[in-house]
């Protein structure tokens, strides 16, 4: 990473619960994120990835520690960090298009600006035909998609994404990750993604960044440096490969010390 | 891996051992509509509902006609109808329904204007939670028959005690079920609505509103059903007119065919007044259909 950190979470610490008997959830985490950084988060179920990024949504607050973006701390959610969840969260009353456009409604410019560029949004991720859909008529891989549209609509500095694709099958995650990827390296932005999928993680990021179990700390940092632009020719090819092998001895450490795996198998 | 090993060999064993000397009976075939969550068309609802009202109304007009149950006690339908079809005829029926559905009207409309704001706080802030629910939980235990005598008092027995009675029966109610509708929009939603940089007030109106707006027509629907039943018992006990009224003063002449008419009647007037909500709901919410 080069220059000065985007984001930069200095001895993050989360604990839920009175002191005796407090569930820490992150231990004194230190990340930085570079500009137009692609950086995945991953761990196993529980190990605080999801309260990291909530922490630096604004949405939690930190028992110690703070998040600096472009240097000035983080005091609470805002436009300047998009959100896109793994649930499905798109109102079910408002259509593809209005569930974008309810994001720039704080925008300036005229209504009609607004649906236009609601409009553009949506060709963006390939929906242009289902701009007057309900959530209900859609897939989960297209509600996803008018989420990413949504949160991309006005132009936050950082992209945040919850597990985004944990809820699709295979296929469709597949090709959410490749749609990401070209529209990432297309529109550079920072992107903090949160994900327990290690192929994914390696396929979509320019670093990938291990956390250890209860509690969170960061373990490993693996610099991705395949080529881009990515497609999923890239699956195939032996330096991906080695690094999902890299990723996985990385988290496997940390699957075995929880499970007991080790001791015979049984639990 | 062990473990494993052994499930399968076990497994092999069963699949290559000699099909098992008692055969299952095999299950005979039932019908869609027997099974347990099986489907059902349009028709055989409608036909089968009817059937269960033109049974009912069977028996009892056998159990009249043979003179098992003296007409004193149960007269049969065709007295019942005739004694409606004289109230129609000289505009007592309508009179006496106009008068209820005003009450009813009135009395829900206050109670569901009141217990919206107050649900939707409760349901969203846990403070205002803490301050109200526990309150409004002790008063629905009161029995709402209890108060007739007080309100009474208070107001004398006219509509004004009317909707009071409806009021009491119905807006305790309301507020919690709306709270629990309220509690029921996702988490994400409202999170949604903070990092769009929104202010309370409007991810309450935008948002939780919206949100929640099905499940409080439900709730409202539910309600309004209760405030049919408080209404003819605050006509019963003390009233001038109204439906509750008019069967007051049958039973005081023995006009039992009255009494059984207009019982009829409320339930008909319960029936369409949920039909209309349920009607308007798949307007209001069509988005929803597909659920």
């Amino acid at each position: 990473m080069t220059g000065k950190p985007k984001v930069q979470a200095r001895g993050l610490t989360k604990a839920f619960g009175s002191d005796a008997g407090a569930t820490v959830a992150l231990s004194n985490v230190d990340l930085e994120i570079g500009d137009n950084e692609f950086v995945s988060l991953i761990g196993t179920s529980g190990c605080g990835k999801s309260t990291l990024l909530s922490i630096v949504a604004g949405l939690q607050e930190a028992s110690a520690g703070d998040v600096l973006l472009d240097g000035v701390p983080i005091v609470g959610p805002g436009r300047d960090r998009g959100l896109v969840f793994q649930s499905y969260t798109l109102f079910p009353w408002l259509t593809a298009r209005a569930n974008v456009e309810f994001a720039l409604r704080s925008e300036p410019g005229s209504k009609g600006e607004r649906v236009e560029l609601a409009r553009e949004q949506l060709a963006l991720v390939g929906l242009q035909d289902f701009e007057d859909a309900y959530p209900h008529q859609l897939s989960g891989g297209m509600k996803q998609r008018v989420a990413i549209a949504r949160a991309l609509s006005y132009r936050p500095q950082v992209l945040l994404m919850d597990e985004p694709f944990g809820a699709l099958d295979a296929l469709t995650r597949q090709m959410m990750q490749e749609l990401l990827t070209k529209i990432w390296e297309e529109h550079k932005i920072t992107v903090l993604f949160v994900t327990h999928d290690v192929e994914e993680a390696v396929f979509i990021s320019d670093r990938v960044v291990v956390m250890t179990n209860r509690p969170g700390e960061i373990k490993e940092e693996i610099t991705i440096d395949l080529p881009r632009p990515r497609s999923h020719e890239l699956l195939a090819t032996q330096g991906f490969g080695d690094l999902c092998g890299r990723v996985l001895e990385s988290i496997r450490g940390e699957a075995v010390a929880i499970s007991g795996w080790r001791n015979g198998g049984s639990h | 891996m062990g473990e494993s090993r052994s499930i399968s060999l076990e497994g092999g064993a069963a699949a290559a051992a000699p099909p098992s000397p008692a055969p299952m009976k095999p299950r005979r075939k039932r019908h869609e509509m027997l099974r347990i969550g099986g489907g059902i068309s349009t028709g055989w609802f409608i036909a089968i509902a009817i059937g269960v009202f033109a049974l009912l109304l069977g028996v009892w007009w056998l159990v009249s006609a043979t003179g098992l149950v003296e007409p004193l006690f149960l007269p049969s339908p065709v007295e019942v109808f005739e004694s409606l079809q004289r109230q129609v005829e000289n505009g007592q029926l309508w009179d006496d329904a106009r008068v209820s559905i005003y009450r009813v009207l009135v009395g829900f409309s206050l109670a569901t204007v009141m217990a919206i704001p107050i649900g939707v706080l409760i349901g969203t802030y846990r403070v205002w939670e803490a301050a109200i629910e526990p309150l409004v939980d002790f008063i629905r235990y009161m029995p709402v028959v209890a108060f007739i005598p007080l309100t009474i008092l208070w107001t004398g027995t006219g509509d004004t005690q009317k909707f009071l009675i409806i009021w009491i029966g119905t807006f305790f109610q309301q507020v919690l079920l709306i709270m629990d509708n309220v509690k029921r929009v996702p988490m994400d939603y409202v999170n949604l609505g903070y990092t769009l940089g929104m202010k309370d007030r409007n991810i309450i109106a935008r948002i939780i509103i919206p949100s929640s707006a099905p499940a409080i027509w439900d709730s409202m629907r539910i309600s309004l059903g209760w405030a049919w039943t408080w209404l003819v018992l605050a006509e019963l006990v003390a009233a001038t007119s109204g439906l509750g009224y008019r069967i007051t003063t049958a039973q005081r002449y023995f006009e039992t065919d009255l009494i059984i008419g207009y019982i009829l009647v409320l339930g008909c007037l319960g029936l369409i007044f949920d039909q209309v909500m349920k009607f308007l709901a798949r307007r209001l919410f069509k988005y929803e259909e597909a659920h």
